[in-house]
C-alpha cells in the first residue's frame, strides 16, 4: 500500500474527469492573448503614459496584464465550485463508485484527493495560467508596439513583474485558506446528497437567513456570510485591492494569520471534510 | 476461524428497518472453488456480497481471506476483484486511462496481462467507456479484473444484458485464463443454466436464508428427475417426489435423495438442471409458506 501514489493518481483521475479545471481557464486566456494583440489600442496610451512613469502610471501600465489575471484567476474560482458540488455525488450517481470502491484505495485518500482538487489544484493551475498570458501578453504586446515603432522595453522593465506575481500567488493562496470553508461545505453537501447539489448548497443558507429574520428579526447569520464573503480582504492593506497588486507593501500576511475568522473558517472546513470522509465510508455506495 | 477460508460467515445477518435482507447465513468458500449463489430477486443475494466486500455492515461473524471486511475494505480490495454489474465503469474513463490508473493504484495488477487480453477485443486504447457497447465494456471490466492476482472474485449478475455470445465468451475466459486451485469465485445469477457446467458448489437463498447447500458432485448424487409413464406415476408419485410436471404430456418427477437404481425401474433417470431444482427447493418453501400464512 503507497498512499502517495494512491494520491497522485486519484488526483489524475479527478483531472481526467474535470477535464474543465484546466480547458475553461485556458481557452479564456487564448482570447485574451489574441484579442490584446489584435485591439492595439492600448499602445497609444502606452506612449503618452510613459514619460511621466510615476507609481500611477505603472499601475496604468500594468491595468490590462492584471485584469487578465484576474479574470483567468476568478474563472478557476467558478470551476473550483462547480467541482466540488459534483465531486461525491457524481460518482454515485453513475454508478462509478463501486468500480472506485473495488479498488484498494482508501476514502481518506480519495476525499483529501478531491478536496486537494479545489482548494490546490484548480487554483494553482489558473494562477500558472495567469502568469503565462500575462507573458504571453507582454510578448504580444511587444510585438504590437515594435510594428507601430515604438519601444517596447519600458513594458518589460517598468512593471514590477516579479511582485506582480508574488501579488497574484499570494491572492490565490489567501483565497484557498480563506474560502476552504466554502468549498469544503460544498463537498460535503455532494457527499450527503445525489441530486440537486445546488439546490442542496444554496437553499439552507437561503432558508437560515429567512427563519432568522421572521423569529428574530436580526440579521447576524447574513452578516456571518458577508464577512466570510468580504473578509478575506483583511489579508490587503486598506483600499490596495482598488488598484492592481504592483507592490509587497500593499499585502498584509500578519493581518490575515492573526484572524480568529481564519482559523474558525479552517477548523469549519476541516470539520465539513472529516464529515465527507465518513459519509463516503459508512454509508452504502448506492 | 480457519484463516485458509476464502469467506468464512457464521450467523450472517442484516436488516433495513423492519425488513430483513439475511437471515443467519453459514457460508464457507474454499480456494479453488466457483460458488453460484442463486435466489429470486430480493432473496438476499446481493446483500450478501456487498457485506462480504465490505461495502455494508452487518451482524454475525464473517471474515473474507482473514480480514473483517466492513473495517478493513480498502486493504481487502488488495486481494479481492468485484464486477457489481455491467454499468459501473465511469463513462469518461477512456481505456488507456483505466489502464493507467489501476497499474498506479493495484499492488497485485499485471499490466501485460490486461493489454494481452484487450489485444484479443475491438476495443481501442483510445476509446472512452462511454463509446463501447455493452459487451465491450464486459471485456474491458474483465480484462482488468483478469490481470489483477486476486485471491476471490467476486461477480454480481456479471453477464446481465449480454447477449450470448459475449455470455459465453465471458464464462469461457474466466475459466481458461483465471481461474485456478489459489483463487475462489462467487457468482450471483439469475442465469443459472449456462453456469451449471462452471460450478463447484452451490448455494440457494431465499428469504435470506440459506435454502439449499451443497457441491454439484453432492447435487448431481441427491438430485435425480424421472420421465414416467403414464402407468407408472402412482408408483412414481409413492416415492414423494419434490417436483412434478408435465410437458408435452410427459411426466417428469424430480427426486430428492431416492437411490437412482430404484428411480430406474419408473423411466428415464437423469440429472436435472439447476433452474428445476430451485424452483422444486425455492417454490415448495413458497407453498409452505401460503400455507402458513393461510
Amino acid at each position: 500500500m503507497n498512499p502517495r501514489a494512491h494520491f497522485y493518481w486519484s488526483i489524475r483521475r479527478e483531472l481526467w474527469e474535470n477535464r474543465s479545471v484546466w480547458i475553461a481557464p485556458l481557452v479564456l486566456a487564448l482570447l485574451i492573448v489574441v484579442a490584446f494583440a489584435a485591439v492595439s489600442d492600448w499602445a497609444e496610451g502606452f506612449r503618452s503614459m510613459l514619460p511621466k512613469a510615476g507609481a500611477s502610471q505603472l499601475r496604468m501600465i500594468y491595468m490590462p496584464y492584471g485584469l487578465a489575471a484576474s479574470v483567468i484567476v476568478l474563472t478557476g474560482w467558478l470551476v473550483a465550485i462547480f467541482y466540488s458540488l459534483d465531486a461525491l455525488s457524481g460518482e454515485r450517481r453513475d454508478r462509478s463508485i463501486l468500480f472506485w470502491k473495488s479498488m484498494p484505495v482508501s476514502d481518506l485518500t480519495t476525499v483529501l484527493a478531491k478536496a486537494a482538487m479545489p482548494l490546490v489544484v484548480v487554483p494553482a493551475i489558473a494562477t500558472l495560467i495567469a502568469l503565462g498570458t500575462q507573458l504571453a501578453m507582454l510578448a504580444a504586446g511587444s510585438v504590437v508596439l515594435i510594428v507601430k515603432g515604438l519601444d517596447a522595453t519600458p513594458a518589460w522593465t517598468r512593471v514590477p513583474w516579479l511582485h506582480t506575481s508574488i501579488g497574484l500567488l499570494y491572492g490565490t493562496l489567501v483565497h484557498s485558506l480563506w474560502f476552504a470553508p466554502v468549498y469544503s461545505y460544498l463537498l460535503l453537501v455532494s457527499a450527503a446528497v445525489r441530486r440537486a447539489t445546488f439546490l442542496w448548497a444554496f437553499m439552507p443558507p437561503f432558508a437560515v437567513m429567512a427563519i432568522e429574520w421572521l423569529a428574530f428579526r436580526t440579521t447576524y447569520f447574513a452578516a456571518l456570510l458577508k464577512s466570510r464573503i468580504f473578509g478575506g480582504l483583511v489579508a490587503f492593506e486598506p483600499d490596495a485591492l482598488k488598484q492592481p497588486i504592483t507592490s509587497l507593501s500593499q499585502l498584509n500576511p500578519g493581518a490575515l494569520l492573526s484572524s480568529p475568522a481564519l482559523w474558525l473558517g479552517l477548523a469549519f472546513a476541516a470539520a465539513c471534510i472529516a464529515v465527507a470522509i465518513r459519509l463516503r465510508r459508512y454509508r452504502e455506495p448506492l | 476461524m480457519n484463516d485458509t477460508a476464502c469467506i468464512e460467515a457464521r450467523g450472517l445477518r442484516k436488516a433495513y428497518g423492519s425488513t430483513v435482507a439475511l437471515d443467519g447465513i453459514d457460508l464457507r468458500v474454499e480456494p479453488g472453488r466457483i460458488l453460484g449463489l442463486l435466489g429470486r430477486n430480493g432473496a438476499g443475494k446481493t446483500t450478501a456480497l456487498k457485506a462480504v466486500l465490505g461495502l455494508t455492515p452487518c451482524e454475525g461473524e464473517l471474515r473474507v481471506l482473514g480480514r473483517v471486511p466492513w473495517q478493513e475494505r480498502h486493504e481487502l480490495m488488495a486481494d479481492v476483484c468485484f464486477i457489481a454489474d455491467v454499468a459501473v465503469l465511469p463513462p469518461w474513463l477512456r481505456i488507456s486511462q483505466a489502464l493507467d490508473y489501476v497499474a498506479g493504484v493495484h499492488p497485485r495488477f499485471d499490466r501485460a496481462k490486461a493489454e494481452r487480453l484487450l489485444s484479443k477485443t475491438s476495443i481501442r486504447r483510445r476509446s472512452r467507456v462511454r463509446e463501447l457497447s455493452k459487451g465491450m465494456v464486459t471485456q474491458l471490466h474483465l480484462a482488468i479484473v483478469m490481470a489483477i492476482d486476486a485471491k476471490l472474485l467476486v461477480l454480481d449478475e456479471p453477464t446481465i444484458g449480454l447477449d450470448i455470445v459475449f455470455r459465453k465468451q465471458f464464462y469461457d475466459t474466466l475459466l481458461d485464463d483465471y481461474f485456478d486451485e489459489r483463487r475462489a469465485i462467487v457468482i450471483a445469477t439469475h442465469q443459472v443454466e449456462e453456469i451449471q457446467n462452471l460450478l463447484t458448489d452451490v448455494v440457494f437463498i431465499d428469504r435470506g436464508r440459506i435454502a439449499l447447500e451443497c457441491t454439484v458432485d453432492g447435487f448431481d448424487a441427491r438430485y435425480a428427475e424421472v420421465v414416467v409413464s403414464n402407468d407408472r406415476l402412482d408408483a412414481a408419485r409413492a416415492l414423494a417426489p419434490i417436483r412434478e410436471r408435465q410437458v408435452l404430456g410427459q411426466s417428469f418427477l424430480l427426486y430428492d435423495g431416492v437411490a437412482r437404481s430404484e428411480l430406474a425401474t419408473l423411466g428415464d433417470v437423469r440429472t436435472p438442471s439447476l433452474s428445476d431444482v430451485f424452483v422444486a427447493v425455492v417454490g415448495s418453501e413458497d407453498a409452505q409458506a401460503g400455507a402458513r400464512t393461510a
